[in-house]
C-alpha cells in the first residue's frame, strides 16, 4: 500500500521536491530554539514536543536513532516518505547531530520500509542505516535500543528511560523518521514557515495512511500528507471514500480508538480528537465498513495484538489473550451478557500492568470499540448482526 | 518513596503481596496489583520496613523502592 | 583434660557438624524447590518459605565453617592450610578430601553472590544459584567418602533420607504441573 494520493489539500512538503535551499548549520541552543518555535511534536505516535525530547539529551553527545521501524501494520508513511524523500530524513538526523554533537547516528528501518533510496541519501553522511527485524513492539523506544544494541529487541523496564541510558549505554534520542524529515524543512525554510499550515495548538502537517476493511468503500487508499486541523470528512473525501458506507474510522491506528460516523468533522488534532480518546497518532485512518462487524474487526485486531506481545510481562502474556477470546466469543450474535462485563474487568486488569503501553494501547482499542459500537453489542446480545445483514443483501 | 515493579522480571511469584497487602494484591495469575490501579504507588512512612521486607523477599529482585 | 581429649573432640565436632550440614543443605534444597514452585505452604506463607530456605543455608555455611575449622586444628586430620582452597592435595583420602574442598568453594561462592544479589542483579544470581545442584552430589559424596561414620546404620539413615528427599524434590521440578504461578502457567495464547 504504498500508493502516493494527489495533494488537493494542497500539501505536498515531505512529498514532493524538497526546497532548493541549503541545510543551515545549528548549534544546540539555536536548533532547541527554533523547533520550540515551530511548535513541532512527534509523528510516530506519542506526539511529544520534539524540543523537550532534543534537550533531554543535550549535551551528552549522546547516540541520535531515527525510528523507521513502522511496526504498525496499518501504517505505510514511513515506507512511503524513505522512498520518496529518504534525502529529508538523513538532513534531519545530520541537522541533530552536529547540533548535539552526536557520537553516533544512526536510522533504524524496519522490514516493511525499503532500505536502497536512503542508503544512496545518506552515503555522504554520517548516518548508519540498520536494517532490524519487525514486530508490532519491535519501535517501542527501548525495545528499539535494546535491538542496536545486539540484544533482543524487547522493551526494557522504563526506570531508566532512553535519554539516560540507551545505545552503547549512552544517553539516546529515538526520532520517528517524520519528525526528522518536518524538521530539515524547518530548519530550510523557518519556524513560521511551518506555521502556516495547521492550527496554532497543532501545527505544521502530518502523513496519514488511509485504508479500509472493504476494498471499494475508499478508491484511492495510501498515503496523504495533510495539515493538522483539517476536518476528518476532507480527509476521507480526498482519498475517494464512499461516506454512506462509514461504519466508523479508527483513528491512530491498532492502539487508537474509533470516530463514529455522525462525528466525521472532526479536526485532526491532538485536542479535538481527545474526546473519543484517540490521537493523531502515526497517522492510521481506517475505515471501517458497514458490511464489516465492528466486533468480528475488533476481535481479530485484539487477538493479533495479544500475538505480539512481547511475553515478558505477566499481566499482558495472560491478560490480552484472554481479553481478544472474550472479544471473538461476543462477535458471535448470541453471546452471553456476561462477557461484557469481563471486557470490562480484563481491560482494567492490563491497564498499566507492564513494561511498556502495548497492553494500555490494546485496552484503549477495545474500551472504544465497546463505547462507539455499543448499539451493535446490543445487536449482538440479541442475536442480530447488522452488518451481516447488509453483508448478505449484498451478494 | 514509591513502589515499582519491573514487570519484565515478575513472575508472578506473590511474596510481595504477603507482605505489603496494603499496597499489593495478586491477580488471577499471581501478579501484583497495585493499590488505586497506580502504576508506582507511594509508600505511607508507617510500611516503609514491610515494604522493605518486601523487595528482599522477591527471589528476581522484581521489586524496588523508588524516590 | 589431655590433649588426646581436645583432640577426639574436635573430630566429634568435626563430624558431628559435617553430618549437620549435609542435613540443612539436603532441607535447603528441598525448600528451594518448593519455593520456586510458588506455592503456599500453610502458615508460613511464600516469604517464609523463602526466609526459611535461606536460613536453613546460613545456618549450614555456619555449621560447614565450624567444621573445617575444627578439623583443621585436629592433627588427626591432617588438613594443611592449602586443603581448605585447592582440592586434592590433601593426606587422609585426598579424592574424597578433595570434594569436600570442592564443595567448600563451590559454597562460598554461592553464597557470597547471593547475600551480593543486589549488586550482581538477578541473572547472575541466577546462574550461579544453578550451581546448587553441584554442591550438593559433591557435599554427599565427600560426606559418604570421607565421613569415618560412613557405613554404620545411623549415617546410612541420614544418607538414605537425604538421598530420598533430594530425588523426590528434583522429580517433582521435572513435572509438567510442578509451577503453579507465573509465565510458566500461561493461558493458551489466541492463534495469530
Amino acid at each position: 500500500m504504498t500508493q502516493l494520493l494527489q495533494a488537493p489539500l494542497g500539501t505536498n512538503r515531505l512529498l514532493g521536491a524538497a526546497p532548493d535551499l541549503p541545510l543551515p548549520h545549528l548549534e544546540a541552543g539555536g536548533l532547541i530554539a527554533l523547533v520550540e518555535q515551530a511548535g513541532l511534536t512527534g509523528r510516530g505516535g506519542a506526539g511529544f514536543p520534539t524540543a523537550r525530547k532534543l534537550a533531554s539529551v543535550a549535551g551528552k553527545a549522546p547516540g541520535i536513532v531515527g525510528n523507521a521501524t513502522e511496526g504498525e501494520p496499518l501504517s505505510s508513511k514511513d515506507a512511503v516518505l524513505l522512498s520518496r524523500s529518504p534525502g529529508l530524513v538523513v538532513d534531519g538526523l545530520s541537522l541533530i547531530g552536529s547540533a548535539l554533537g552526536a557520537r553516533r547516528v544512526l536510522l533504524a528501518v524496519g522490514p516493511g520500509v525499503p532500505t536502497g533510496p536512503v542508503r544512496q541519501a545518506a552515503v555522504n553522511s554520517r548516518v548508519d542505516v540498520l536494517a532490524l527485524t519487525g514486530g508490532f513492539v519491535a519501535g517501542q523506544e527501548s525495545a528499539l535500543v535494546n535491538q542496536i544494541n545486539g540484544r533482543s529487541g524487547v522493551p526494557s523496564d522504563g526506570l531508566v528511560p532512553v535519554f539516560r541510558r540507551g545505545v552503547d549505554a549512552h544517553p539516546t534520542l529515538v526520532v520517528n523518521a517524520e519528525t526528522l524529515a518536518q524538521l530539515a524543512l524547518i530548519a530550510r525554510c523557518g519556524a513560521d514557515w511551518f506555521r502556516r499550515l495547521g492550527t496554532p495548538a497543532d501545527p505544521g502537517t502530518f502523513l496519514v495512511s488511509i485504508s479500509a476493511s472493504r476494498p471499494a468503500t475508499v478508491a484511492h487508499p495510501g498515503v496523504l500528507e495533510v495539515p493538522r486541523g483539517t476536518p476528518l470528512r476532507a480527509v476521507l473525501t480526498a482519498a475517494g471514500t464512499d461516506l454512506d458506507r462509514v461504519a466508523g474510522v479508527l483513528v491512530g491506528g491498532y492502539h487508537g480508538a474509533w470516530v463514529p460516523p455522525s462525528e466525521i468533522d472532526t479536526l485532526l488534532t491532538t485536542a479535538d480528537l481527545a474526546r473519543f480518546d484517540a490521537g493523531p497518532g502515526a497517522g492510521v485512518i481506517h475505515v471501517l465498513d458497514r458490511g464489516n462487524c465492528p466486533l468480528e474487526m475488533s476481535g481479530s485486531v485484539a487477538a493479533y495484538l495479544a500475538g505480539q506481545s512481547a511475553r515478558q510481562c505477566g499481566p499482558c502474556v495472560n491478560g490480552l489473550p484472554r481479553m481478544a477470546q472474550t472479544l471473538q466469543r461476543l462477535a458471535v450474535p448470541g453471546a452471553s451478557p456476561g462477557l461484557v462485563a469481563e471486557v470490562v474487568r480484563l481491560r482494567g486488569l492490563v491497564h498499566s500492568r507492564g513494561a511498556c503501553s502495548h497492553p494500555d494501547g490494546t485496552a484503549r482499542f477495545v474500551a472504544s470499540t465497546m463505547r462507539v459500537f455499543a448499539d451493535h453489542v446490543e445487536d449482538h446480545l440479541r442475536g442480530d448482526c447488522d452488518a451481516r445483514a447488509r453483508r448478505l443483501d449484498q451478494v | 518513596m514509591r513502589v515499582h515493579v519491573d514487570w519484565t522480571r515478575c513472575d508472578g511469584h506473590g511474596a510481595c503481596a504477603e507482605l505489603l497487602p496494603e499496597l499489593l494484591t495478586t491477580d488471577d495469575w499471581g501478579f501484583p496489583i497495585l493499590t488505586g490501579g497506580q502504576r508506582e504507588p507511594d509508600v505511607p512512612a508507617a510500611l516503609e520496613r514491610h515494604a522493605r521486607r518486601a523487595v528482599k523477599a522477591c527471589p528476581v529482585q522484581a521489586l524496588r523502592l523508588v524516590d | 583434660m589431655t590433649l588426646s581429649d581436645l583432640d577426639d573432640a574436635l573430630w566429634a565436632l568435626g563430624r558431628g557438624t559435617g553430618v549437620v550440614a549435609l542435613l540443612m543443605f539436603t532441607t535447603t534444597l528441598v525448600l528451594g524447590i518448593v519455593s520456586r514452585s510458588g506455592r503456599q505452604v500453610a502458615g508460613l506463607g511464600r516469604f517464609g518459605l523463602a526466609e526459611l530456605h535461606r536460613t536453613a543455608a546460613l545456618t549450614g555455611v555456619g555449621l560447614v565453617a565450624v567444621h573445617v575449622t575444627s578439623l583443621f586444628l585436629d592433627p588427626y586430620a591432617q588438613l594443611k592450610l592449602v586443603d581448605l582452597a585447592v582440592p586434592f592435595l590433601g593426606s587422609y583420602r585426598p579424592l574424597f578430601l578433595g570434594f569436600g574442598t570442592l564443595a567448600v568453594d563451590l559454597l562460598l561462592v554461592i553464597t557470597a553472590v547471593s547475600l551480593l544479589r543486589n549488586r550482581v542483579g538477578p541473572r547472575v544470581f541466577k546462574a550461579v544459584h544453578w550451581l546448587t545442584y553441584v554442591l550438593w552430589p559433591v557435599a554427599l559424596v565427600h560426606a559418604l567418602g570421607n565421613g569415618t561414620d560412613a557405613g554404620s546404620l545411623w549415617m546410612d539413615a541420614v544418607a538414605v533420607f537425604c538421598c530420598g528427599a533430594v530425588l523426590a524434590a528434583v522429580s517433582w521440578r521435572l513435572l509438567p504441573s510442578y509451577a503453579e504461578r507465573g509465565r510458566t502457567r500461561v493461558a493458551r495464547v489466541v492463534a495469530r
